[in-house]
């Protein structure tokens, strides 16, 4: 346990300094520790499922707000504890039918301990599942942590304490082990996102066309190889992507796999994107009306492109689909980064000196790292 | 070029030889027609008074003549119009008369500028004093130094000064021309009516000379008309109203005129190798090769002006930029061409000064491709000159001509800043929050003088990649103490929601209300009609243009591509420092585009405010005007 809490501690100085970037790269890194949590959190035996979730989600809260900017984080603690529910009611179900089952073919043999037990274990067991499948009630969310304390009492209320506990004991190593067969999958699914969704890239990239994008995104990157590799040939307009220039980048890469790139300034978006045929760009995150996060500029080509009836595209893998409502997403899901990287600080210092004057500077530099896209119709 | 070496001395100029010209140059003796018509190439036959210039793009005979070419004194030519300083634009080079590199120059002349300019009355007085001991390249220097002062008045001194030394004023009589030669003559005005139009576009006119001359030989196999290029001599005015619509410009794709066009440029550009397919028809040149070429040149281009020269030297290193600035420029470069000018004989003024200038124009196109402010301004010039009644003397026609380039000066740009500047600051309120976007010299004239008039508002200054030019802006703006933000466009929809208005300049408003700026306006305008904002474009009404535009790939200008590839300052970004030549790799750097009328709320020009469909309007009924008056 307290190794899992110094990697958790870990994270989040790392996420809350920055130093691990790309929505990819995270989910995974919060994924597996999380796992790691899981496998070593000890779960009472009963109501296990409520046990592991609250772990997870007191890390969980703790990584969210190391960068709450950084929504792949949350998502993929949600997805996590869905896992979880998820798994506990399969489970639950499974062993209701199991016992209803036993419990009518048994109905005669009540001298039988097990017999005698179940009934009980049953009604316990019915019991606690039931309370957990259910969405909390506005009483039991106020009250707290209601779902603990009603199970004990039936458990406590229980004659064959062994029986109960030596079942609960192989439900609970099952339901963990089943969460973590998920959560494994999870990452393998985070993992090939890239793939899988290039895989659908000779659906939609044709021949001769013209492509623009922006920013540097690996699913991007994959997407259009993938074209590539289907001896599809069109060419790439790459808008640099100033002040990070991540766009060189990008066109870097693809020339490096033989497309035809040409790198244009941020500027020329607009007058180049009459003759382009689809705008594809990777996203950051996908709130849950639709909006899009992304790179900064998205929303200039955007809407140059419903300005010219160009389909606008959005690669995204399923951790960044984030089941909040943006709420002035500009400001508040935004990061602003450094001023240096559009001034130079040395010809400029006079201006952006505090103690000159009545105190404030005359000059502010704004460089945002994000952009929102509304949803259509905006 | 003609010179008036030994002003006092001279009674007739020497008259320089150039091109395919047979050994005629006694200028009292032969009758011009005959001899030369058949014994010259095309080229002389454009007009009986032919003009010897007119195809003179390629690099005359040096001959030894004792036209040395003064060296000049250092001094920039430096505007002080009474509201604003185009001058803070310009370098001011110390001792050399080529402009230094540009970027080293735009670095640093935002901090020089001050002390540049009061250091330039002292050049020029130097230069004066130089002038004053040696006999040769005292009058060039003289007028060199003079335009450091305000131009009105110095020039016409200066003019008369030198003018009244001059004897020689008599016009030649008209000859008896042959009908051929009326006919070819003909051909000619109506080419270069035509190609005036097409001028006022963004055409690079490279064939300007040859496509006249050739037009002017026997064989009418190349109607001038069809070619829609070159304007040897100005078209009478009344038959501009015939044919209104402006032709088709030079496109770089055609092969046959690509190749004739190189053949008679004064500046030898090698193309780039790795150009945009999209982008086949406009010119693209190897970037940085031109200036060694012409700077070995300056001795010896006899034909050219030194203040032309000069002017295109400056444009190609992107000292001068900006329409305003180029234009004005242009002009006083031919303010001295005038002053400087004498008639050879047997010819007119007007052909031969027209010829002059477009010869001189052809030059500054190679140099960079005009903007449509100097292509308006050329077509200007070329009707005064065509204007001027034969019957005056020399002197006079010259002070005349260069009274009116004053005027145009004075009026169309100085007075019409002004203007634009009372009626932009009226929308200007308290608590208002500003965007620009680069620096257009109308939008800084507004900014400075609503913070005269002490109004509260907020600046935001929207910076784009390659040129940077809004960092410029943003210290002028800082030094007179008004608030700013600094961004680059990629964040425009962030800080958009607290714009308040958003004004911009232009280079050109086209006939169907689109706004041809830099590029990136259009991207400005559309985020903040998005948002609901209005958009201001301030426009002196000489930047009109009857041509149309649809979108910004028909016509643009393209510019240096190393300038995206390396990034300045960041060493730590530099991708793609080596990938250059790679075939897969090519870089865009447009200078222009054109944004649609429909993100445009209201043009402010010096005609008043007025929505971007009044443009039209206003070409048509006044735009004539100054050019009949």
């Amino acid at each position: 346990m307290p190794d899992v809490q110094s990697t958790v501690l870990e994270f989040v100085n790392k996420l809350r300094k920055r130093k691990i970037e790309g929505s990819q790269a995270t989910a995974r890194y919060t994924v597996e520790l999380l796992r790691s949590v899981i496998s070593q959190q000890r779960v009472p035996h009963a109501n296990q499922a409520s046990a592991l979730i609250d772990a997870v989600k007191a890390v969980g809260e703790q990584l969210v707000a190391a960068n709450p900017v950084e929504l792949a984080v949350g998502n993929v603690v949600r997805r996590v504890l869905h896992i979880i529910r998820e798994e506990n009611l399969s489970l639950t179900t499974a062993a209701m039918a199991g016992l209803d089952l036993m419990d009518a073919s048994d109905d005669d043999e009540l001298d039988n301990s097990k017999g005698i037990g179940y009934p009980a274990m049953s009604a316990a067991v019915v019991a606690a599942a039931r309370s957990t499948l259910r969405p909390p009630s506005l009483q039991t969310l106020l009250e707290g942590t209601p779902e603990s304390a009603t199970v004990p009492y039936t458990s406590s209320s229980g004659a064959d304490s062994e029986s109960k506990t030596a079942d609960k004991s192989s439900i609970t190593r099952k339901l963990k082990h089943d969460v973590i067969e998920e959560v494994n999958q999870l990452i393998q699914e985070i993992a090939g996102c890239h793939e899988q969704i290039a895989e659908q890239a000779i659906e939609h990239i044709h021949q001769n066309e013209v492509i623009l994008t922006l920013g540097s995104s690996r699913t991007v990157l994959e997407f259009l190889c993938a074209a590539k590799e289907k001896k599809r040939s069109f060419r790439v307009f790459v808008a640099e992507g100033a002040p990070r220039y991540q766009g060189h980048l990008l066109a870097k890469e693809l020339v490096a796999r033989g497309l035809p790139t040409t790198v244009i300034t941020d500027s020329a978006v607009f007058a180049m994107i009459s003759r382009v045929n689809m705008v594809i760009i990777g996203a950051h995150a996908v709130m849950a009306n639709g909006g899009v996060i992304g790179p900064v500029g998205v929303n200039m080509a955007a809407l140059a492109a419903q300005k010219h009836a160009v389909p606008f595209v959005v690669l995204a893998g399923s951790h960044k689909l984030c089941p909040l409502y943006p709420h002035n997403p500009e400001v508040l899901l935004n990061e602003l980064r450094s001023p240096s990287e559009l001034l130079d600080f040395g010809e400029f210092s006079d201006c952006l000196d505090f103690g000159v004057g009545s105190g404030s500077p005359l000059l502010q530099v704004v460089n945002p790292t994000f952009d929102y896209v509304p949803p259509n119709p905006c | 070029m003609e010179s008036r070496r030994n002003p006092r001395a001279v009674v007739d100029p020497k008259v320089r030889q150039v091109g395919f010209f047979t050994s005629s140059s006694q200028p009292d003796s032969t009758p011009q027609p005959d001899p030369i018509a058949p014994a010259s190439h095309p080229v002389s036959s454009i007009s009986p008074s032919g003009n010897s210039l007119s195809p003179v793009m390629i690099p005359p005979p040096r001959h030894n003549s004792s036209d040395t070419f003064p060296l000049r004194a250092a001094a920039a030519s430096a505007v002080s119009p009474s509201s604003f300083s185009y001058s803070s634009r310009r370098d001011f080079p110390d001792g050399s008369t080529t402009a230094s590199p540009g970027r080293v120059s735009r670095g640093s002349f935002a901090k020089s500028s001050v002390p540049a300019a009061s250091s330039l009355p002292g050049v020029g007085m130097d230069s004066m004093a130089a002038a004053t001991s040696s006999s040769v390249p005292a009058s060039r220097l003289t007028t060199v130094s003079i335009v450091n002062m305000p131009p009105g008045l110095t020039e016409k001194a200066s003019g008369k000064q030198v003018q009244s030394d001059q004897m020689k004023n008599s016009k030649p009589l008209k000859e008896k021309t042959t009908k051929a030669e009326r006919r070819a003559l003909q051909e000619a005005q109506r080419a270069a009516k035509a190609a005036a139009k097409a001028e006022g576009g963004k055409a690079p006119l490279v064939t300007s000379g040859s496509v006249a001359s050739t037009s002017k030989a026997a064989k009418p196999a190349k109607p001038s008309s069809q070619k829609n290029e070159g304007a040897v001599a100005a078209g009478p005015s009344e038959k501009d109203r015939k044919k209104d619509a402006p032709h088709p410009r030079m496109q770089y794709d055609d092969e046959s005129r690509v190749v004739k066009a190189k053949r008679r440029a004064v500046v030898k550009q090698t193309e780039a190798k790795n150009r945009v397919e999209l982008f086949r028809h406009l010119p693209q040149y190897e970037h940085g090769t031109q200036l060694p070429d012409l700077e070995t040149k300056f001795f010896q281009l006899d034909p050219m002006h030194p203040a032309v020269y000069k002017v295109g030297l400056q444009y190609i290193s992107g000292d001068i930029s900006g329409g305003n600035a180029r234009c004005i420029a242009m002009l006083q470069a031919f303010q001295e061409v005038v002053r400087d000018y004498s008639t050879p004989p047997e010819k007119t003024l007007n052909r031969d000064m027209t010829a002059k200038i477009s010869s001189y124009v052809s030059f500054l196109i190679e140099c960079r491709p005009l903007s449509v402010s100097m292509g308006n301004a050329i077509r200007f010039v070329k009707n005064r000159i065509a204007k001027l009644p034969i019957t005056l003397a020399e002197y006079e026609a010259k002070a005349a001509l260069q009274s009116d380039i004053e005027r145009f000066i004075n009026e169309k740009i100085i007075m019409a800043d002004n203007v634009i500047v009372k009626h932009a600051v009226s929308k200007i309120r308290d608590g208002d929050v500003l965007l620009t976007y680069g620096a257009a010299t109308a939008v800084e004239m507004v900014l400075l003088h609503a913070h005269e008039l002490r109004k509260k508002f907020r600046v935001l200054v929207v910076d784009s990649r390659p040129k940077l030019e809004g960092q410029l802006l943003l210290r002028r703006l800082i030094k007179r103490g008004i608030n700013c933000t600094y961004t680059h466009i990629n964040a425009i929809s962030y800080i958009m929601h607290e714009v308040t208005k958003v004004f911009l300049g232009a280079s050109s408003v086209l006939s169907n209300g689109t706004v041809y700026s830099r590029v990136g306006t259009a991207c400005v305008a559309m985020v903040a009609s998005a948002f609901r904002v209005p958009v201001l474009v301030c426009c002196e009404a000489y930047k009109f243009h009857e041509r149309v535009q649809l979108d910004s790939i028909c016509s643009n200008e393209l510019g240096d591509p190393n300038a995206i590839s390396k990034v300045h300052g960041r060493e730590d970004i530099n991708y793609l420092d080596g990938l250059t030549n790679n075939a897969n790799l090519q870089f865009l750097n447009l200078m222009y585009d054109a944004t649609p009328s429909d993100y445009i709320s209201m043009i402010i020009t010096d005609y008043g405010m007025v929505p971007p469909t009044s443009v039209p309007v206003i070409v048509r009924e006044y735009q004539k005007e100054h050019l009949l008056v």
